[in-house]
Protein backbone atom coordinates (compact mmCIF):
# COMPACT_ATOMS: atom_id res chain seq x y z
CA UNK A 1 0.00 0.00 0.00
CA UNK A 2 1.48 3.21 -1.31
CA UNK A 3 0.73 6.56 -0.26
CA UNK A 4 1.96 10.21 -1.51
CA UNK A 5 4.53 12.08 0.65
CA UNK A 6 4.80 16.28 -0.31
CA UNK A 7 8.35 16.88 0.13
CA UNK A 8 8.35 20.76 -0.39
CA UNK A 9 7.50 23.63 -1.64
CA UNK A 10 8.17 25.07 1.82
CA UNK A 11 10.51 22.65 3.44
CA UNK A 12 13.88 22.91 5.81
CA UNK A 13 16.16 21.23 3.66
CA UNK A 14 15.51 23.58 0.74
CA UNK A 15 16.59 26.63 -0.04
CA UNK A 16 14.56 26.97 -2.60
CA UNK A 17 10.45 25.90 -3.47
CA UNK A 18 10.96 22.18 -5.05
CA UNK A 19 7.89 20.08 -4.99
CA UNK A 20 8.64 16.01 -5.21
CA UNK A 21 5.73 14.28 -4.55
CA UNK A 22 7.42 11.03 -3.74
CA UNK A 23 5.26 7.75 -3.11
CA UNK A 24 6.37 5.93 -0.32
CA UNK A 25 5.80 1.81 0.64
CA UNK A 26 6.61 1.53 4.11
CA UNK A 27 9.74 3.96 4.03
CA UNK A 28 11.13 3.35 0.75
CA UNK A 29 10.92 6.03 -1.91
CA UNK A 30 9.16 3.85 -4.90
CA UNK A 31 8.38 7.12 -7.16
CA UNK A 32 9.26 10.77 -7.06
CA UNK A 33 7.50 12.77 -9.28
CA UNK A 34 8.51 16.79 -9.45
CA UNK A 35 6.10 19.63 -9.66
CA UNK A 36 7.56 23.12 -10.90
CA UNK A 37 6.35 26.54 -11.72
CA UNK A 38 7.04 27.79 -8.18
CA UNK A 39 9.66 30.18 -9.33
CA UNK A 40 8.65 30.60 -13.09
CA UNK A 41 8.45 34.45 -13.99
CA UNK A 42 8.81 34.91 -17.76
CA UNK A 43 12.06 35.68 -18.00
CA UNK A 44 12.75 34.43 -21.84
CA UNK A 45 9.93 36.71 -22.79
CA UNK A 46 10.93 39.35 -21.13
CA UNK A 47 14.50 39.22 -22.71
CA UNK A 48 13.09 39.71 -26.15
CA UNK A 49 10.97 42.90 -25.14
CA UNK A 50 13.80 44.51 -23.95
CA UNK A 51 17.28 46.00 -25.60
CA UNK A 52 20.09 43.41 -26.10
CA UNK A 53 22.32 45.21 -24.20
CA UNK A 54 20.38 45.21 -21.30
CA UNK A 55 19.63 41.68 -21.49
CA UNK A 56 23.14 41.39 -20.22
CA UNK A 57 21.96 42.80 -16.73
CA UNK A 58 18.58 40.57 -16.87
CA UNK A 59 20.37 37.58 -17.64
CA UNK A 60 22.24 37.80 -14.70
CA UNK A 61 19.40 37.77 -12.80
CA UNK A 62 18.35 34.53 -14.30
CA UNK A 63 20.27 32.97 -10.97
CA UNK A 64 21.74 35.16 -8.24
CA UNK A 65 24.34 31.78 -7.18
CA UNK A 66 25.90 31.42 -10.86
CA UNK A 67 24.93 34.99 -12.17
CA UNK A 68 28.47 36.27 -14.01
CA UNK A 69 28.69 33.04 -15.55
CA UNK A 70 25.10 33.71 -17.34
CA UNK A 71 25.76 36.97 -18.65
CA UNK A 72 29.12 35.84 -20.01
CA UNK A 73 27.91 33.01 -21.95
CA UNK A 74 25.26 35.00 -23.07
CA UNK A 75 27.91 38.05 -24.03
CA UNK A 76 29.79 35.49 -25.91
CA UNK A 77 26.30 34.28 -28.15
CA UNK A 78 25.96 37.49 -29.18
CA UNK A 79 29.98 38.22 -29.54
CA UNK A 80 29.58 34.81 -32.01
CA UNK A 81 26.53 36.27 -34.02
CA UNK A 82 28.08 39.65 -34.83
CA UNK A 83 31.62 38.35 -34.98
CA UNK A 84 33.56 40.56 -32.33
CA UNK A 85 36.99 39.27 -31.18
CA UNK A 86 37.35 39.94 -27.47
CA UNK A 87 40.78 41.48 -25.71
CA UNK A 88 42.81 39.14 -24.30
CA UNK A 89 42.62 40.93 -21.19
CA UNK A 90 39.07 40.35 -20.86
CA UNK A 91 39.21 36.83 -21.48
CA UNK A 92 41.21 36.04 -18.73
CA UNK A 93 39.39 38.47 -15.97
CA UNK A 94 36.05 36.65 -17.24
CA UNK A 95 37.99 32.83 -16.22
CA UNK A 96 38.71 34.52 -12.47
CA UNK A 97 35.47 36.06 -11.74
CA UNK A 98 34.23 32.50 -13.05
CA UNK A 99 36.31 30.36 -10.62
CA UNK A 100 35.27 33.11 -8.16
CA UNK A 101 31.66 32.16 -8.91
CA UNK A 102 32.79 28.51 -8.89
CA UNK A 103 34.30 28.35 -5.61
CA UNK A 104 31.50 30.37 -4.12
CA UNK A 105 28.58 27.99 -5.35
CA UNK A 106 30.46 24.56 -4.71
CA UNK A 107 31.17 25.98 -0.73
CA UNK A 108 27.77 26.83 -0.84
CA UNK A 109 26.04 23.47 -1.80
CA UNK A 110 29.02 21.62 0.39
CA UNK A 111 27.54 23.81 3.18
CA UNK A 112 23.56 22.85 2.66
CA UNK A 113 24.77 19.69 2.50
CA UNK A 114 26.26 19.56 5.80
CA UNK A 115 22.98 21.17 6.99
CA UNK A 116 20.77 18.50 5.36
CA UNK A 117 22.15 15.72 7.42
CA UNK A 118 22.19 17.50 10.39
CA UNK A 119 26.04 18.50 10.88
CA UNK A 120 25.00 22.26 11.80
CA UNK A 121 28.48 23.60 13.02
CA UNK A 122 30.14 22.42 9.66
CA UNK A 123 27.47 24.36 7.90
CA UNK A 124 28.54 27.51 9.55
CA UNK A 125 32.43 26.79 9.45
CA UNK A 126 32.14 26.41 5.57
CA UNK A 127 29.86 29.48 5.59
CA UNK A 128 32.90 31.59 7.13
CA UNK A 129 35.49 30.25 4.48
CA UNK A 130 33.12 31.18 1.74
CA UNK A 131 32.90 34.70 2.89
CA UNK A 132 36.37 35.55 1.96
CA UNK A 133 35.58 34.68 -1.40
CA UNK A 134 32.77 37.11 -1.21
CA UNK A 135 34.91 39.50 -0.13
CA UNK A 136 37.15 39.12 -2.91
CA UNK A 137 34.09 39.70 -5.03
CA UNK A 138 33.08 42.33 -3.98
CA UNK A 139 36.53 44.13 -3.73
CA UNK A 140 36.54 43.64 -7.89
CA UNK A 141 33.65 44.19 -8.60
CA UNK A 142 31.50 46.10 -5.90
CA UNK A 143 29.01 43.33 -5.94
CA UNK A 144 28.91 40.22 -3.68
CA UNK A 145 26.17 38.50 -5.75
CA UNK A 146 25.68 40.06 -8.69
CA UNK A 147 28.36 41.31 -10.33
CA UNK A 148 27.72 43.15 -13.47
CA UNK A 149 31.27 43.15 -14.76
CA UNK A 150 30.39 41.44 -18.10
CA UNK A 151 29.31 43.16 -21.16
CA UNK A 152 28.67 42.62 -25.00
CA UNK A 153 32.54 43.00 -26.53
CA UNK A 154 34.82 42.62 -23.33
CA UNK A 155 34.15 43.51 -19.38
CA UNK A 156 33.28 46.70 -17.41
CA UNK A 157 35.67 45.99 -14.30
CA UNK A 158 39.57 45.54 -14.22
CA UNK A 159 41.51 44.04 -11.14
CA UNK A 160 44.48 46.25 -10.74
CA UNK A 161 47.72 45.26 -8.43
CA UNK A 162 46.25 45.77 -5.40
CA UNK A 163 42.99 44.29 -5.69
CA UNK A 164 45.03 41.08 -6.97
CA UNK A 165 47.25 41.19 -4.03
CA UNK A 166 43.92 41.05 -2.04
CA UNK A 167 42.55 38.22 -4.10
CA UNK A 168 45.44 36.27 -3.69
CA UNK A 169 45.64 36.62 0.38
CA UNK A 170 41.78 35.99 0.83
CA UNK A 171 42.44 32.41 -1.87
CA UNK A 172 45.21 31.23 0.35
CA UNK A 173 43.45 31.53 3.69
CA UNK A 174 40.52 29.79 1.96
CA UNK A 175 43.09 27.12 0.66
CA UNK A 176 44.17 26.38 4.61
CA UNK A 177 40.52 26.43 6.12
CA UNK A 178 39.07 24.50 3.56
CA UNK A 179 41.52 21.94 3.69
CA UNK A 180 40.27 21.49 7.64
CA UNK A 181 36.44 21.22 6.54
CA UNK A 182 37.32 18.62 3.50
CA UNK A 183 38.85 16.41 6.03
CA UNK A 184 36.04 16.39 7.97
CA UNK A 185 33.59 15.56 4.74
CA UNK A 186 35.65 13.16 3.45
CA UNK A 187 36.46 11.18 6.69
CA UNK A 188 34.04 11.63 9.41
CA UNK A 189 32.46 8.77 9.91
CA UNK A 190 29.50 10.00 10.75
CA UNK A 191 29.41 12.10 7.61
CA UNK A 192 30.52 9.02 5.31
CA UNK A 193 27.55 6.95 6.59
CA UNK A 194 25.09 9.30 5.20
CA UNK A 195 26.80 9.76 2.40
CA UNK A 196 28.78 7.02 1.34
CA UNK A 197 26.83 4.30 -1.11
CA UNK A 198 23.14 6.70 -1.59
CA UNK A 199 21.90 8.31 -4.77
CA UNK A 200 23.89 5.77 -6.79
CA UNK A 201 23.70 6.50 -10.45
CA UNK A 202 26.30 4.10 -12.24
CA UNK A 203 28.29 5.81 -15.21
CA UNK A 204 25.69 3.60 -18.04
CA UNK A 205 22.18 5.60 -16.24
CA UNK A 206 24.47 9.01 -16.00
CA UNK A 207 25.01 8.84 -19.66
CA UNK A 208 21.46 7.49 -21.14
CA UNK A 209 19.86 10.13 -18.88
CA UNK A 210 21.98 13.14 -19.80
CA UNK A 211 23.65 14.38 -16.42
CA UNK A 212 26.33 17.08 -16.64
CA UNK A 213 28.77 18.83 -14.39
CA UNK A 214 29.61 17.50 -11.05
CA UNK A 215 26.89 14.77 -11.10
CA UNK A 216 28.58 12.97 -14.65
CA UNK A 217 32.10 13.81 -13.33
CA UNK A 218 31.41 11.62 -10.00
CA UNK A 219 29.75 9.06 -12.22
CA UNK A 220 33.31 8.66 -14.27
CA UNK A 221 31.97 10.44 -17.16
CA UNK A 222 35.04 12.87 -18.44
CA UNK A 223 32.42 15.43 -19.35
CA UNK A 224 34.17 19.01 -18.74
CA UNK A 225 33.22 21.63 -21.00
CA UNK A 226 35.84 24.08 -19.71
CA UNK A 227 38.46 21.51 -22.13
CA UNK A 228 37.11 22.65 -25.20
CA UNK A 229 38.90 26.23 -24.29
CA UNK A 230 36.31 28.81 -24.25
CA UNK A 231 37.54 32.27 -22.64
CA UNK A 232 41.41 31.59 -21.63
CA UNK A 233 41.05 28.45 -20.76
CA UNK A 234 42.94 26.89 -23.71
CA UNK A 235 46.03 28.41 -21.86
CA UNK A 236 45.69 27.43 -18.36
CA UNK A 237 46.73 24.12 -17.13
CA UNK A 238 44.10 21.75 -15.64
CA UNK A 239 42.45 18.47 -15.81
CA UNK A 240 38.59 17.33 -14.74
CA UNK A 241 38.08 16.15 -11.89
CA UNK A 242 36.61 12.54 -12.24
CA UNK A 243 35.39 10.44 -9.60
CA UNK A 244 34.17 6.57 -10.07
CA UNK A 245 32.42 6.13 -6.51
CA UNK A 246 28.71 7.15 -8.62
CA UNK A 247 27.39 8.11 -5.02
CA UNK A 248 26.82 11.49 -2.77
CA UNK A 249 30.08 10.72 -1.36
CA UNK A 250 31.49 10.53 -4.91
CA UNK A 251 29.71 14.13 -6.16
CA UNK A 252 31.36 16.00 -2.90
CA UNK A 253 34.58 14.68 -3.13
CA UNK A 254 34.35 16.23 -7.10
CA UNK A 255 33.03 19.27 -5.68
CA UNK A 256 35.37 19.33 -3.27
CA UNK A 257 38.45 18.84 -5.30
CA UNK A 258 36.92 21.27 -7.76
CA UNK A 259 37.39 24.22 -5.09
CA UNK A 260 40.67 23.74 -4.93
CA UNK A 261 41.63 23.19 -8.95
CA UNK A 262 39.36 26.68 -8.98
CA UNK A 263 42.17 28.42 -6.51
CA UNK A 264 44.65 27.27 -8.96
CA UNK A 265 42.88 28.63 -11.66
CA UNK A 266 42.62 31.98 -10.45
CA UNK A 267 46.17 32.04 -9.75
CA UNK A 268 46.97 30.84 -13.07
CA UNK A 269 44.36 33.88 -14.88
CA UNK A 270 46.06 36.44 -12.35
CA UNK A 271 49.11 36.01 -13.20
CA UNK A 272 49.12 35.69 -16.44
CA UNK A 273 46.92 39.07 -17.42
CA UNK A 274 47.62 40.70 -20.49
CA UNK A 275 48.44 44.36 -20.48
CA UNK A 276 45.27 45.03 -23.35
CA UNK A 277 42.24 47.00 -23.16
CA UNK A 278 39.17 45.47 -21.46
CA UNK A 279 36.48 45.94 -23.90
CA UNK A 280 36.27 46.02 -28.55
CA UNK A 281 33.99 48.78 -29.41
CA UNK A 282 31.67 47.56 -31.95
CA UNK A 283 28.50 49.41 -33.89
CA UNK A 284 25.37 47.46 -35.15
CA UNK A 285 22.58 44.74 -34.43
CA UNK A 286 22.79 41.81 -33.81
CA UNK A 287 21.69 39.87 -36.76
CA UNK A 288 21.87 35.59 -37.48
CA UNK A 289 21.67 32.52 -34.61
CA UNK A 290 24.33 31.08 -32.14
CA UNK A 291 24.57 28.68 -29.70
CA UNK A 292 26.71 28.95 -26.92
CA UNK A 293 27.76 26.75 -23.84
CA UNK A 294 29.67 26.96 -20.94
CA UNK A 295 30.71 24.83 -18.02
CA UNK A 296 28.64 26.79 -14.73
CA UNK A 297 29.16 25.28 -11.17
CA UNK A 298 26.09 22.55 -11.55
CA UNK A 299 27.41 21.76 -14.88
CA UNK A 300 26.79 23.02 -19.13
CA UNK A 301 24.48 25.73 -20.01
CA UNK A 302 23.60 26.08 -23.22
CA UNK A 303 22.12 29.47 -25.17
CA UNK A 304 20.57 29.83 -27.77
CA UNK A 305 20.02 33.53 -29.37
CA UNK A 306 18.63 35.04 -32.40
CA UNK A 307 18.72 37.87 -33.55
CA UNK A 308 16.80 40.12 -36.35
CA UNK A 309 18.94 43.13 -37.07
CA UNK A 310 16.92 45.31 -34.98
CA UNK A 311 17.60 46.10 -31.16
CA UNK A 312 16.12 43.15 -29.70
CA UNK A 313 16.63 39.68 -29.79
CA UNK A 314 13.79 37.20 -32.15
CA UNK A 315 14.49 34.17 -29.38
CA UNK A 316 16.79 34.11 -26.12
CA UNK A 317 16.70 30.01 -24.96
CA UNK A 318 18.38 28.61 -21.94
CA UNK A 319 19.36 25.23 -20.93
CA UNK A 320 20.34 24.81 -17.33
CA UNK A 321 22.73 22.09 -15.99
CA UNK A 322 19.53 21.90 -13.19
CA UNK A 323 17.00 20.66 -15.71
CA UNK A 324 19.16 18.10 -17.19
CA UNK A 325 20.25 16.61 -13.65
CA UNK A 326 16.65 16.48 -13.45
CA UNK A 327 16.15 12.79 -14.73
CA UNK A 328 19.10 11.22 -13.11
CA UNK A 329 17.92 13.12 -9.71
CA UNK A 330 14.74 10.95 -10.06
CA UNK A 331 16.66 8.03 -10.84
CA UNK A 332 18.57 8.22 -7.62
CA UNK A 333 15.43 8.73 -5.60
CA UNK A 334 13.67 5.42 -6.47
CA UNK A 335 14.20 3.23 -3.76
CA UNK A 336 16.50 5.34 -1.35
CA UNK A 337 14.83 5.58 2.47
CA UNK A 338 12.70 9.15 2.81
CA UNK A 339 15.59 9.94 5.35
CA UNK A 340 17.84 10.20 2.57
CA UNK A 341 15.91 12.10 0.42
CA UNK A 342 17.54 15.25 1.13
CA UNK A 343 21.07 14.27 1.15
CA UNK A 344 20.41 13.00 -2.63
CA UNK A 345 18.95 16.20 -3.45
CA UNK A 346 21.41 18.46 -1.87
CA UNK A 347 24.08 16.14 -3.08
CA UNK A 348 22.96 17.12 -6.51
CA UNK A 349 22.75 20.80 -6.08
CA UNK A 350 20.08 21.98 -7.82
CA UNK A 351 19.14 25.50 -8.72
CA UNK A 352 15.36 25.93 -9.22
CA UNK A 353 15.84 29.22 -10.07
CA UNK A 354 17.43 28.75 -13.55
CA UNK A 355 15.55 26.14 -14.07
CA UNK A 356 12.28 27.45 -14.45
CA UNK A 357 13.26 31.39 -15.26
CA UNK B 1 4.99 38.20 28.25
CA UNK B 2 6.13 41.30 26.27
CA UNK B 3 8.76 41.52 28.43
CA UNK B 4 10.41 38.46 26.91
CA UNK B 5 8.78 38.62 23.15
CA UNK B 6 11.99 40.13 20.97
CA UNK B 7 14.63 38.57 23.17
CA UNK B 8 14.40 35.47 20.59
CA UNK B 9 12.40 36.26 17.33
CA UNK B 10 12.37 32.65 15.54
CA UNK B 11 12.78 33.66 11.74
CA UNK B 12 11.21 31.34 9.01
CA UNK B 13 12.16 32.09 5.59
CA UNK B 14 10.48 31.51 2.20
CA UNK B 15 11.98 31.72 -1.52
CA UNK B 16 8.94 33.21 -3.30
CA UNK B 17 9.38 34.04 -6.80
CA UNK B 18 13.53 34.83 -6.27
CA UNK B 19 16.62 35.19 -8.37
CA UNK B 20 18.58 33.05 -4.93
CA UNK B 21 20.39 36.13 -4.92
CA UNK B 22 18.14 37.79 -2.10
CA UNK B 23 18.19 33.87 -0.19
CA UNK B 24 22.23 33.58 -0.10
CA UNK B 25 22.85 36.84 1.20
CA UNK B 26 20.10 35.76 3.83
CA UNK B 27 21.61 32.79 4.63
CA UNK B 28 25.25 34.36 5.23
CA UNK B 29 23.54 36.71 7.51
CA UNK B 30 22.50 33.92 9.68
CA UNK B 31 26.85 32.54 9.74
CA UNK B 32 29.20 33.38 11.83
CA UNK B 33 30.20 36.46 9.97
CA UNK B 34 26.95 38.76 10.51
CA UNK B 35 25.57 36.51 12.83
CA UNK B 36 22.17 37.07 13.29
CA UNK B 37 22.31 34.75 16.60
CA UNK B 38 23.37 37.54 18.59
CA UNK B 39 20.12 39.03 18.62
CA UNK B 40 18.51 35.97 19.45
CA UNK B 41 17.46 35.05 15.75
CA UNK B 42 17.08 31.57 15.00
CA UNK B 43 16.28 30.32 11.41
CA UNK B 44 13.41 27.51 11.51
CA UNK B 45 11.63 25.05 9.21
CA UNK B 46 8.56 24.64 10.46
CA UNK B 47 6.36 28.36 10.68
CA UNK B 48 4.06 27.36 13.68
CA UNK B 49 7.56 27.91 15.41
CA UNK B 50 8.23 31.55 13.73
CA UNK B 51 7.83 34.67 14.93
CA UNK B 52 9.06 36.59 12.30
CA UNK B 53 8.52 35.56 7.92
CA UNK B 54 11.15 36.39 5.37
CA UNK B 55 9.76 36.48 2.29
CA UNK B 56 12.59 36.95 -0.65
CA UNK B 57 11.15 37.57 -4.69
CA UNK B 58 7.99 38.57 -6.30
CA UNK B 59 4.78 36.56 -5.80
CA UNK B 60 3.34 34.20 -9.16
CA UNK B 61 -0.36 32.71 -9.33
CA UNK B 62 0.88 29.59 -8.44
CA UNK B 63 3.10 30.65 -5.29
CA UNK B 64 0.68 33.16 -3.96
CA UNK B 65 -1.03 30.00 -2.05
CA UNK B 66 1.31 28.48 -0.79
CA UNK B 67 2.96 32.20 0.73
CA UNK B 68 -0.52 32.99 2.31
CA UNK B 69 -0.74 29.26 3.33
CA UNK B 70 2.61 29.76 5.37
CA UNK B 71 1.98 33.13 6.65
CA UNK B 72 -1.68 31.64 8.17
CA UNK B 73 0.53 28.83 9.82
CA UNK B 74 2.51 31.38 11.92
CA UNK B 75 1.04 32.01 15.47
CA UNK B 76 -0.17 36.31 16.18
CA UNK B 77 1.68 38.06 16.85
CA UNK B 78 3.63 37.67 13.54
CA UNK B 79 5.95 40.36 11.53
CA UNK B 80 6.95 40.06 8.00
CA UNK B 81 9.90 41.19 6.32
CA UNK B 82 9.82 41.77 2.51
CA UNK B 83 13.67 41.18 1.30
CA UNK B 84 14.77 42.77 -1.77
CA UNK B 85 12.94 44.95 -4.15
CA UNK B 86 11.58 41.87 -5.76
CA UNK B 87 9.13 41.20 -2.53
CA UNK B 88 8.41 45.04 -2.91
CA UNK B 89 7.57 45.42 -6.39
CA UNK B 90 8.53 43.18 -8.64
CA UNK B 91 11.61 44.83 -9.25
CA UNK B 92 13.35 43.55 -12.12
CA UNK B 93 10.84 40.81 -13.04
CA UNK B 94 7.88 43.22 -12.67
CA UNK B 95 7.15 42.87 -16.80
CA UNK B 96 7.60 39.76 -16.62
CA UNK B 97 3.75 37.88 -17.77
CA UNK B 98 3.50 35.43 -14.49
CA UNK B 99 4.83 37.53 -12.26
CA UNK B 100 1.56 39.22 -9.96
CA UNK B 101 3.79 41.57 -8.24
CA UNK B 102 4.96 42.26 -4.90
CA UNK B 103 4.02 40.65 -2.11
CA UNK B 104 1.89 43.26 -0.60
CA UNK B 105 -0.62 42.09 -2.67
CA UNK B 106 -1.17 38.74 -1.10
CA UNK B 107 0.18 39.22 2.54
CA UNK B 108 0.40 42.75 5.12
CA UNK B 109 4.10 43.58 4.99
CA UNK B 110 5.61 45.37 7.68
CA UNK B 111 9.22 46.10 6.83
CA UNK B 112 10.75 46.79 2.88
CA UNK B 113 14.45 46.28 2.77
CA UNK B 114 15.70 47.58 -0.58
CA UNK B 115 18.46 46.26 -2.77
CA UNK B 116 19.13 43.64 -5.36
CA UNK B 117 20.27 42.01 -3.35
CA UNK B 118 20.40 43.96 -0.42
CA UNK B 119 23.54 43.45 1.73
CA UNK B 120 23.04 41.50 4.97
CA UNK B 121 24.05 44.11 7.24
CA UNK B 122 20.78 45.71 5.80
CA UNK B 123 18.85 42.33 6.47
CA UNK B 124 19.76 42.14 9.43
CA UNK B 125 18.95 45.97 10.07
CA UNK B 126 15.24 45.04 8.22
CA UNK B 127 15.01 42.19 11.08
CA UNK B 128 15.87 44.31 14.18
CA UNK B 129 13.25 46.47 12.99
CA UNK B 130 10.82 43.49 12.38
CA UNK B 131 11.55 42.55 16.15
CA UNK B 132 10.50 46.20 17.48
CA UNK B 133 7.01 45.99 15.58
CA UNK B 134 6.92 42.31 16.91
CA UNK B 135 7.41 43.80 20.50
CA UNK B 136 4.33 46.54 19.38
CA UNK B 137 2.08 44.00 18.75
CA UNK B 138 2.43 41.88 21.18
CA UNK B 139 1.63 44.80 23.74
CA UNK B 140 -2.06 45.83 21.58
CA UNK B 141 -2.47 42.36 21.95
CA UNK B 142 -1.46 40.80 25.35
CA UNK B 143 -4.22 39.75 28.10
CA UNK B 144 -4.47 42.11 30.64
CA UNK B 145 -3.68 40.06 33.40
CA UNK B 146 -3.83 42.62 36.61
CA UNK B 147 -8.02 42.88 36.81
CA UNK B 148 -8.00 38.86 37.09
CA UNK B 149 -8.57 37.24 40.80
CA UNK B 150 -5.29 36.50 42.68
CA UNK B 151 -5.86 32.91 44.09
CA UNK B 152 -2.94 31.96 46.35
CA UNK B 153 -2.77 28.40 47.08
CA UNK B 154 -1.51 27.14 50.35
CA UNK B 155 0.01 23.41 51.45
CA UNK B 156 -2.52 21.71 53.77
CA UNK B 157 -1.26 21.22 57.33
CA UNK B 158 0.30 17.62 57.44
CA UNK B 159 -0.33 15.52 60.53
CA UNK B 160 2.26 15.59 63.46
CA UNK B 161 3.11 11.78 63.18
CA UNK B 162 3.88 11.97 58.72
CA UNK B 163 5.52 15.42 59.20
CA UNK B 164 8.28 13.99 61.65
CA UNK B 165 10.46 11.56 59.84
CA UNK B 166 11.23 14.10 57.25
CA UNK B 167 11.92 16.85 59.85
CA UNK B 168 14.43 14.29 61.16
CA UNK B 169 15.97 13.40 57.67
CA UNK B 170 16.66 17.21 57.38
CA UNK B 171 18.60 17.41 60.93
CA UNK B 172 20.75 14.61 59.73
CA UNK B 173 21.52 16.50 56.52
Amino acid sequence: MSMIVPFGPQHPVLPEPLQLRLEIVDETVVSALPVIGYVHRGLERLAEQKDFQQDTYLIEHICGICSFMHSTTYCTGIEEIMNIEIPERAKYLRVAWSEMHRIHSHLLALGLLADAFGFESLFYQIWRTREHIMDAMEYTTGGRVMLSAACVGGVRKDINEEQKQFVLEKLALIEAEFKEEAHVLLDDYTVKARTVGVGVLDAKTAYERGAVGPTARASGLKMDHRMTGYFAYDKLDFEPVVENDCDAYARTKVRIREVFQSIDLIRQALSALPDTPLKTAFKGNPNGEAAVRAEQPRGEVIYYLKGNGTDKLARCRVRTPTFANVAPMLHMLNGCSLANVGVIVLSVDPCISCTER
Amino acid sequence: MSKFTGKSPWVVHFNCNSCNGCDIEFLACLTPLYDAERFGVLHVGNPKHADILVVTGSVNKKNMHVLKNVYDQIPAPKAVVAMGVCAATGGLFADCYNVVGGIDKVIPVDVHVPGCPPKPEAMLDGIVKAVEILKKKTKETETVTEELPVVIVKPKELPAETAAPATAKESEK
